[in-house]
């Protein structure tokens, strides 16, 4: 870091001067082959990116710069992937970038082209000079691109064909984070095209030290944690994912709720299918949020185990709260049915997990789900028994 | 914290101590500390913590590794059983 401006560090703003856009793009100031982007760049069927700040020249003809601030727009565009709103479409143009003022010197690092990802590298960058090359992973971030291929071999090969980066760089390392190894030979890169891979750390808020410690990478850094706040952050998109469902089950129940003695009552449905949502939605509400939140204390390993447990409490203690209102068929279809949703919830968390593996899952589902579809059948039986 | 940990006893990788060349890149890439590089060879330190993500054997230059590799994902299982095909991580956005 070489600021020494009137502005202080990000994060306490106090508004003596705007940023300079030498600021925003965190650039270092040593080289002046840089040039500001101007609105007028834009060309007859593109548009420049919001991100873009300045251009970089290179051998290989100019370069994009990018600003390692993040802009308020990017912050709720992370949001709204985190509460899963138009997942789809969160890319960015694959390629070469330029982050502060890279020379021919400069460490070269790999990502994907999911826009999150990309920001989350721009900002931790702030104050580095370094060629950033995204790869086309479909929007996908760097872990799950991996494991399905799109970030892989061939598409480094493609990109570094692309980006004439033999001809940007003089040397030939390429920094790719250590999640993209799934999908990366690092000796097939190499024999393909000279550049030698090497890991980085699984964090990118790590790569500063990664970079300042000559690239070498500590235990910490190349293990995967699973902390509390990361399993907390990943259960908005999993309610969010499920709402086609949530919302038919929502019909469902109350057209159930209504049969009864007299055929089809209405105030029926309206009491019993309310009685009924809400039963569901502490079944997934334990399954999908309490569960990953209590991951580490609940009993057994498989995590449909983890499930039926928190569910099975959340039950008792529905039916304990309710005792003097419920019948012993109500009471066993509320326990029944929140173990089993909660347990079928808990077991789809393992996508979202990171120390799953997939011959496990497979095993735990093979047992669990005739349990969980046992438990939900007696209990919704014993439910709609109950209004006779 | 009690430290997470998966089922014992389930997953496929293998390694074979013959083909190995201790080169480390196993140990390298492996996010669960699966492996340790002891006299010039590899050895599995820690199977039951491995995720079958594939990183070791994609990346070990000799073959020595082997392991069925996928996504550790219930919904990506059940696609592979509804559609007949290897499980998939194209489960609407969550993953």
């Amino acid at each position: 870091m070489s600021e020494n401006r009137c502005c202080p560090p990000p994060g306490n703003e106090t508004s003596c001067c705007p940023p300079s856009p030498a600021d925003v793009c965190g650039s270092s100031g040593k080289n002046s082959e840089v040039s500001a982007a101007e609105p007028t760049d834009d060309r007859p069927g593109y548009k420049l990116w919001p991100f873009v700040c300045g251009w970089q020249d290179s051998p290989a003809g100019r370069i994009p710069q990018i600003a390692t601030r993040l802009t308020i727009a990017d912050i709720i565009g992370r949001w709204q992937m985190r509460w899963g709103f138009g997942r789809a479409r969160y890319s960015i143009a694959p390629g070469l970038y330029a982050i502060g003022s890279p020379s021919g010197d400069s460490p070269v690092l790999v990502t994907a082209n999911y826009k999150m990802t990309f920001d989350i590298v721009r900002r931790d960058m702030h104050g580095h000079d370094v060629w950033l090359l995204v790869l086309d992973t479909k929007g996908v971030n760097v872990w799950c691109a991996a494991g399905k291929g799109t970030f892989g071999t061939d598409e480094i090969l493609n990109q570094v064909h692309r980006a004439n980066l033999g001809e940007v760089v003089n040397h030939r390392t390429l920094i790719v984070p250590q999640l993209g190894a799934p999908g990366v030979a690092a000796h097939k890169v190499r024999k393909a095209c000279g550049f030698k891979v090497v890991y980085g750390p699984v964090r990118s808020r790590d790569l500063p030290d990664f970079l300042n410690n000559s690239m070498k990478v500590t235990p910490a850094m190349r293990r995967v944690t699973f902390s509390l706040s990361e399993r907390l952050i990943l259960t908005p998109v999993e309610l969010v994912s499920m709402w086609r469902h949530i919302l038919w089950s929502v019909l469902a129940l109350f057209i159930l709720g209504g049969i009864g003695p007299q055929i089809f009552s209405f105030s029926a449905a309206s009491i019993r299918g309310s009685a009924a949502v809400a039963a569901g939605l502490v079944g997934l509400l334990t399954g999908a949020v309490i569960v990953p939140l209590l991951l580490p204390w609940l009993p057994g390993r498989a995590f449909a185990k983890k499930g039926a447990a928190a569910g099975l409490a959340a039950g008792v203690f529905g039916a304990l709260v309710f005792i003097d209102s419920l019948r012993w068929l109500n009471t066993l279809a509320l326990i029944m049915t929140i173990t089993a949703i909660s347990s079928w919830c808990a077991m789809h968390f393992t996508g979202s997990s990171t120390f799953t593996s997939p011959s496990g899952v497979e095993k735990e589902m093979r047992k669990a789900i005739p349990g969980q579809a046992a438990a939900l059948l007696i209990g919704g039986l014993c439910w709609l028994a109950s209004a006779f | 914290m009690p430290s997470l940990r998966y089922l014992e006893n389930v997953v496929t990788l293998r390694l074979n101590a013959e083909k190995c060349i201790g080169c480390g890149m196993c140990a390298e890439v492996c996010p669960h500390g699966v492996f340790t590089i002891e006299e010039g060879k590899a050895r599995l330190m820690d199977r039951n913590a491995c995720i079958e993500c594939g990183a070791c054997a994609g990346n070990c230059p000799v073959e020595a590794l082997s392991v069925k590799a996928g996504v550790g994902c219930a919904s990506a299982i059940i696609n592979g059983w509804l559609t007949g095909k290897q499980p998939s991580c194209d489960c609407g956005g969550s993953c």
